[in-house]
Order: C-alpha cells, then structure tokens, then sequence
C-alpha cells in the first residue's frame, strides 16, 4: 500500500504534524516532507496506482506517466524552495497551508480521473487562501474572499462536467476530453478560469500581490501551472487555444508598464507567460507541448525567484510600491543579483533558463504557419522584458535613490534565492537534463546562431527603447493609483447593480406593504362597520320583530302554494 | 541597465559605481554599442523561418524597438482611461 501511496499526500498528511513542532526541528521536518515525497515519485514506475472504488466509481488515485512526472517534480521543486524561503516565519497557518496547497497540487497532477482531480482541485483553492488571509489585513481578507469564491467557482464547473461526463458517458477518466461535448466546455471552463484566461483572469492581480510575503511566492508556483496541465492534459490540440493564449500573452503586459506594485507587476507577467503555454497546448504538436512543458517547469523557477526577491523588499522595507522605492541595490546586493538572474531569464536571455523553453513555443508557433500568433508571441517577449526584465529590477533596485536603507534579506531567503537562481542558470547553460524527462523526446538545439542573435537583438533593442524613453522622460513615471481591469466589473458595477436591485426591492416591497396595510385597514374598517359595536350585525333583535318576520314569511309560503 | 544620479545624499556614506553619472552614461553607452553589434552581425546569419518578413535586415531588432515604444505609448494612454485613486476600491 506504501507504494501506491501519491506524493501529494506524504505532504498533506505530514503537514497535520506541523503544529506540534517548534524552531529547528519544524524546520528540518518540513523541508524532509518534500524530500520524501520527491523520493516516493522516484521510486514509482510509470503506470495507475491506487485504484479504489467509490460510490461504484472506480478511481484511480495515482498515475505516473512522463507528462505528470515532470509536473510533480518541479511542484515538489517549488515546495522545497518555498519552505527555505518562509523558514524564518513562526507562523503555523502559513506553514500548514503552504503544505496542504503544494500537496493539494501534486495530488492533483498525478490523479487518474476526474473525481480525484476535483477532490485535490477544491484543495488547492481552499487551503491556498489561507496565504492570503495570514496577511491579517482587511485587503487582504477582502481579497481572499473574492479569491475564494472564483476558485471555488472552478471547482463547481469542474463538478458539473464530471457529472455529465460520468451520466453520458459512464467514464470518469482523465484524458483527451476536447470541447465537443457540454462536459467538455464545462471542465474546459473550470481549467480556464485556474489558467487566468482573459477576463477569468483578474482574481490573480487581485489576490497575489495581498498574500503574505512567503504566501505568494508559494502561490505563484502551483494553482495556474496545475491547470496548464489540466489543459495539457484534457485539451492538447484544441485550436481555440492558440488565440486565447496569444491574448494572454500580450493584453496583461500593458497593464504591467502602468502598474505601480511590483508584486502586481509580476502577477500580470504571470499572466502573460501562461499565455504563452495556452498557446503551446493549442498548437499541440510534440514541440508545442514540449516547449509548454519546459516553459512551465522554468517558469515556476524564474517566477519564483522573482516572488523571492520582491517579498524580501517588502519584507525589509514595508513596500513594493515603485513609486517608493529606487537604489535598493546599495542595502540588499544580493537580492538585486537574484532578482536579476530571474528578470533575464523570464526575459528569455541566452544562457537563462527560459530563453531554452520560450524559443520551442516560438518555433512550434512557426513551424505551424501562425503568422499572427507568433507576431504577438515576439511581441509579448519584447514586452516580458520591458515589464518584468527591466522595470521590476529598476524601479526597486535603482532608478532615484529613494533614501531607504535596510539590512540585506535573511539568511533562508537569501539560500531559496541563491538555489532558485542557480537552477535558473543551470537549466539556461545545460538544458538537456529538462529536455530528456519532457513528454516527447526532443531534438530541439536552442543556441543556434540564429536563436540566439535574433532574441538577443529583441532584447537589446527592447532595452535601447527602454533607455530612449528613459532619457527622455516620455516613460511614465510610478504613480500610486489603482488602474482599472476586468475586475471593476464585478467590484464595482455588478456591487452597484446588486445594490440597486437591492434598493428597488426594498422600495417596492415598501410599496407592497403599503398597499397590503391600506387594504387591509379598508377590511378592517368594513368588518367593523359591520360587526363591530354599532355595526348592523351587532344589534341585538327584539323577539316581535322576529315573529313578525316569520309570520310574513309563511304567509309569503301559502300565498306561493296557492297561486 | 541605465541608474540615475543620486546627488543628494543626506549622511555621508559609501559611494557606489553607479553614483557617478559618467558611470551611467557608460552603461547606456554599451546598450547602444551592443545594439549596433547585432545588426552588423544580422548581416551574416542565415535565418530558417518560414515567415518572409523575418528575413527583413534587422527585422528583430527594429521589432522590438517599434513594440516596446508602441507598448510604452498605449499604456501611457491607458493610464488616462484607466487611473483611477489608490482607494478606490476602498471607499
């Protein structure tokens, strides 16, 4: 049974010990459940595990095939790197949550059918909001809300699939699903909204930048690369992919150039690289899903690293505001050496990790004729390093100095960022460890002469713009303002939609009770006129008028019976 | 990477490289020397793609030049439309 045990477990079920330990040993323990639970992957064949029957449902609790594998691992990656990160906190709901959401993930890349995908589904919304509200802040609390309900959302979408799936089809198995069928669009809805796809996308700008500091980093790891899978998974090949991911790809970037925090700044570029792996799985060739693949195992490394050093601001300083910040570089020269290895390689420099990823979906998008998908690929590269490149390292790090002096990262910070950055360069330099576990087998070379001088003078050009624009202050300056997305719909004009409605009900209902009480007053008054104490039916009769009466009435009668 | 000038410092501290303004003007210097580079060296590659305007001299380099001030430019104007307080949603 220990063999068949999934890996997403060993961190689930040893998270519930976390409370009970202190200091060293809380450390040591966490980082050993990772470890465990990598080891437990290694040691496990290819192939469908843990099957057991519910509700005559057969479910299969743990597949292991190259596609999950590479997820799981990385996610294991990400979990270790996290826990180093947040090992200075003594904070057991952050550490506790951190371990149940990564657990949640890598149960669900690995589950078998759709039941079990949905049970670890729901786990990742619903323990990942404890990174948020462990902020203890109204915003946050706020933000964790609206999180909440779109995540759990998807899990209601996804729930709905699977039951039509199941009704129709008698079949819960997690494969190829396609958008043909209702189940399908529905389950394909539900992975969409975990993706960020466009105008879904806002509760991650919303919600990533209001976690706690090592929250985010942890955050920005799993939820959206667990529907890339799901997608890779359920949707390889499904076309509209490829204009939804190229959408992705370019809409966010505007908004990162205008946005003043830089968590926020490296939420939408989040969001903008995911849309380069949509629309990877859209293409869906060998290459295609291949580059998505490598895209999103560097991806959650670069992210990551990027998360690190931007929390290490904030942590020091208190902001991560750019409007506040600047020469940052003179307090924490480590961080800034971290935080740019992860600019240049979410840019895609050559010898950095995403440059060897990017450049397969770039080439599949070719390879496949998608003209415009790879005109607004090249553009969203050029623009990744504008926002996330060039204005994440120099609005915190250089640009004016903004007097703020501060003491450099700590120590476990400072070892999650050096190993993050280490890897980011170790896959950059020597790829071919990545390229031998991803699905397909590659033969792929990314430093060609011409990859490599094409994309370097996409992003020196990129940098010249930068630079021009710079020097001649047409750049917009930092400002601290809130900028308008998709999220105004339902934060502000379906609130204010909702509470007129609310309003005109209670108006009308006023109006209603109005009327009823009038009416009701009228009866009243009628019954008391009737029967009240001078009311006719309250006379009381004299006994001769009745004889009277009854006299006339039989006279009546015999009158009657005669005639 | 181009660092302004940081002349007012208020207590007397280390001064760093990049404090000099020279220093700057060095590595902006270097951005458009680099530049300059790989368009003398776009005239010796051989491009594969299928797309013929990526055979264009120097397409790469003019692209991203073009994006990222068009980028710059049009977020700019969304800023007009989109700005609004730091409170917004807070109130």
């Amino acid at each position: 049974m220990a063999g068949e045990l999934s890996p997403g477990l060993i961190l689930i079920v040893g998270a519930l010990l976390v409370p009970f330990l202190r200091g060293r040993l809380r450390g040591a323990y966490m980082l050993a459940l990772p470890v465990l639970a990598a080891w437990q992957l290694l040691s496990l064949p290819y192939g469908s595990f843990g099957g057991i029957e519910f509700l005559d449902m057969p479910l299969v609790t743990l597949r292991v095939d190259r596609l999950s594998f590479v997820f799981g691992l990385i996610f294991l990656m990400a979990a270790f790197l996290g826990i180093v990160y947040s090992l200075h906190l003594d904070d057991n709901v952050q550490h506790v949550a951190g371990l149940v959401y990564a657990g949640s993930a890598v149960g669900a890349v690995f589950a078998g059918d759709l039941v079990t995908l949905f049970i670890y589904w729901e786990g990742t919304a619903i323990a990942s909001v404890f990174l948020i509200w462990a902020r203890r802040e109204e915003r946050a609390y706020r933000a964790g809300l609206r999180y909440l309900v779109i995540q759990v959302g998807s899990g209601v979408l996804l729930l709905a699939g699977v039951i039509i799936q199941f009704r129709q089809t008698g079949s819960i198995a997690f494969d190829h699903l396609g958008t043909q069928t209702l189940a399908g669009v529905l389950i394909f809805l539900a992975f969409g909204i975990k993706c960020a796809f466009p105008l879904l996308h806002n509760w991650l700008q919303d919600a990533y930048p209001e976690a706690t500091v090592t929250g985010t980093v942890m955050l920005s790891a799993f939820t959206t690369k667990l529907a890339v899978y799901a997608l890779a998974r359920g949707y390889a090949g499904t076309e509209i992919l490829v204009p939804i991911g190229a959408a992705m790809a370019a809409f966010p970037i505007f908004y990162a150039v205008i946005e003043n925090d830089l968590r926020r700044v490296l939420a939408y570029s989040l969001n903008n690289q995911l849309g380069f792996m949509v629309v990877g799985i859209g293409i869906g060739t060998e290459l295609a899903i291949n580059g998505t693949v490598a895209h999103a195992f560097c991806h959650i490394l670069y992210k990551a690293l990027l998360f690190m050093s931007m929390g290490a601001v904030l942590f020091r300083t208190g902001t991560v505001k750019g409007s506040e910040l600047g020469g940052l570089y003179k307090s924490m020269p480590w961080t800034t050496g971290f935080c740019i290895v992860g600019a240049a390689s979410i840019s895609g420099f050559p010898l950095f990790s995403g440059f060897i990823s990017k450049a397969m979906i770039i080439t599949a998008a070719m390879d496949g004729g998608y003209f415009w998908t790879w005109i607004v690929l090249l553009f969203a590269s050029a623009g990744v390093f504008h926002h996330s490149g060039i204005k994440i390292p120099y609005f915190a790090f250089f640009s004016h100095d903004s007097g703020k002096r501060c003491a450099e990262a700590p120590g476990n910070m400072l070892v999650a960022m050096a190993v993050t950055a280490g890897l980011c360069i170790l896959i950059g330099v020597y790829p071919r460890p990545l390229y031998d576990i991803l699905p397909y087998s590659v033969d792929f070379l990314p430093y060609t002469l011409e990859h490599v001088v094409t994309q370097l003078q996409l992003l020196m050009f990129s940098a010249l713009a930068f630079t021009v624009l710079m020097r001649t202050g047409i750049y917009p300056p930092e400002m601290r303002r809130t900028n308008l997305d998709f999220d105004w719909v339902y934060r502000r004009l379906l609130r204010s939609a909702a509470l007129a409605v609310g309003g005109l009900a209670r108006d009308a209902w006023k109006e209603f009770t109005k009327v009823i009480k009038h009416a009701a007053r009228g009866a009243a008054h009628v019954v008391a006129h009737h029967h009240g104490p001078d009311g006719i039916m309250a006379r009381t009769w004299p006994t001769g008028v009745m004889a009277f009466w009854t006299t006339v009435m039989l006279a009546a009668y015999l009158i009657l019976t005669y005639l | 990477m181009s660092g302004k000038p940081q002349a007012e410092g208020t207590q007397p501290e280390r001064t760093y490289w990049l404090d000099d303004p020279r220093n700057v003007d060095r590595v902006v210097w270097t951005v458009y020397g680099v530049c300059a580079l790989l368009l003398v060296i776009d005239v010796v590659i051989h491009k594969h793609g299928p797309f013929a305007i990526e055979h264009l001299f120097g397409f790469y380099g003019i692209f991203g030049f073009v994006a990222c001030v068009g980028l710059v430019l049009a977020a700019k104007g969304l800023r007009v439309i989109l700005a609004r307080p730091e409170d917004y949603y807070g109130r």
